[in-house]
């Protein structure tokens, strides 16, 4: 139901779709160069992260839910860009939603930025994966 | 038109030291008519963080595999490939890479199958480049296309297929380079690397296990000459006339143990299995053999 699609991740979708493929992996990058820090409170406590252990290179996520706005947070090495770039297209996609809207996002919407023949379907995974372990994260948040 | 082998004394002992260059001379080099330096990662972006000036960027994925057929791609597009990258059939091919080298003895692996026959690894690969401080840019290369030729892959001397590796079992040593958990069967991928689907875990019977990253020194070049003995001749009982064959999960680790065997300890006719444990652990009625130890074939 891509036309329900949050806007933010429905920009996203269509600013690499409307690229060719060797700009999608250039856009790709500027994602990986703007996933921002985090925030000092997690820096310092490495036990709230939780790895993505789908992913090939490490990440770790955290996802917050305060007054019905989600916020996730990410950290992946330099060495690993493209998974930094995953970690933040969905940062900056689903910071903001509401958790009704972040459970309700497709899990193959990784599958339509049009990134599989530029990074490959495997790649894709970790991100689907990413996806994943976000959603769980915030069924476990908004349970309590 | 190939540029002259490094000299350096620390390859001396291996049996084909020209297949290596050290970071010095790759420096000292750059630019050189008939050289092209390619970069090979794991990560397909990397690349494009920076790279040694000149380099060309060669995917394992997006440009040497098959995008259809679980295989490399055919000798037409191994020369629309390699053409595009303006790279010459007589041409020098300097590949580093990531993790190690690890996909760049992939990459050079697949180079071999279509018999160019100048191509080397950077020692201690690119994670040495930069740790030295060596220079790199985020510019990309521009290299005018070239005529590569046709040449049709030779999938015989180099590579086996799983009907190769059940002929071969109990008479040809295996060398299973994944690591211990995945060759226990506790697991069927890497520890931290994604699920690629084989159905059933543990290893092919009679293979030793010999992670791969055992052929590699802390600096992430390869070690002498009398430690990887010790680890395949004295550790894993490979023997010369062995014709050995490698595998791991999809090829690439494998292709990495491949080029110990073949290009610094001098084995003959060792192959790697690319189907590897994505095949086997999916294939019906083979056999496998769980546990820390090599296990026993099968009667026939």
């Amino acid at each position: 139901m891509s036309s329900d699609l949050p806007a933010p991740l429905a920009e996203i979708r269509d600013d690499f779709l409307a690229l060719g493929q060797r700009d999608r992996l250039q856009l790709l990058l500027e994602f990986s160069n703007e996933l921002p820090g985090l925030p000092e409170r997690y820096s310092e406590h490495p036990d709230l992260l939780e790895r993505v252990e789908e992913c090939q290179s490490p990440v770790y996520i955290f996802v917050e839910v305060e007054d019905g706005v989600v916020r996730m947070h990410a950290t992946a090495p330099a060495e690993a860009p493209t998974t930094r770039g995953f970690a933040s297209i969905l940062a900056q996609g689903l910071t903001g939603l509401t958790p009704e809207q972040v459970l309700d996002v497709p899990a193959d919407y990784p599958h339509t930025l049009g990134l599989t023949e530029a990074v490959s379907p495997l790649r894709i995974r970790g991100m689907t994966a990413m996806l994943g372990r976000i959603k769980r994260q915030v069924r476990e948040k908004t349970a309590a | 038109m190939a540029v002259e082998v490094d000299q350096s004394a620390q390859f001396s002992d291996y049996a084909h030291p020209e297949r290596l260059v050290s970071t010095e001379w790759l420096e000292s080099k750059l630019g050189a008519e008939g050289l092209v330096v390619v970069e090979s990662d794991e990560d397909v972006l990397l690349y494009e963080t920076g790279h040694i000036p000149g380099a060309v960027k060669i995917d394992w994925h997006t440009d040497l595999n098959d995008p259809v057929t679980r295989d490399y791609v055919d000798g037409e597009g191994f020369a629309a490939l390699l053409g595009g990258k303006g790279i010459s059939r007589d041409d020098t091919v300097v590949i580093y890479g990531d993790k190690n080298n690890w996909w760049a003895a992939y990459a050079l692996w697949v180079f071999t199958l279509f018999g160019h026959e100048d191509v080397r690894l950077l020692d201690g690969g690119r994670d040495k480049w930069l740790a030295e401080g060596r220079p790199t840019t985020t510019e990309p290369t521009e290299r005018p296309a070239v005529d590569y030729p046709v040449v049709e892959r030779d999938d015989s001397r180099i590579r086996a297929f799983r009907d190769d590796v059940l002929a071969a079992l109990g008479s040809a040593p295996l060398i299973d380079v994944r690591s211990p958990e995945e060759y226990s069967g506790e697991r069927t991928t890497a520890p931290a690397y994604p699920e690629e689907g084989a159905l059933r875990a543990g290893h092919i019977p009679s293979a030793q296990n010999v992670p791969w990253g055992k052929a590699a020194a802390e600096d992430g070049t390869f070690k002498p000459l009398s430690e990887l003995n010790a680890i395949y001749r004295d550790g894993a009982g490979l023997a010369d006339g062995d014709n050995v064959i490698a595998y791991c999960r999809i090829g690439e680790r494998s292709s990495h143990t491949w080029f110990v065997l073949t290009h610094l300890l001098g084995f003959e006719g060792v192959r790697n299995y690319d189907g590897s444990w994505t095949e086997w652990g999916s294939a019906v009625r083979v056999p496998i053999a769980r546990g820390t130890e090599p296990g026993e074939v099968p009667a026939r």
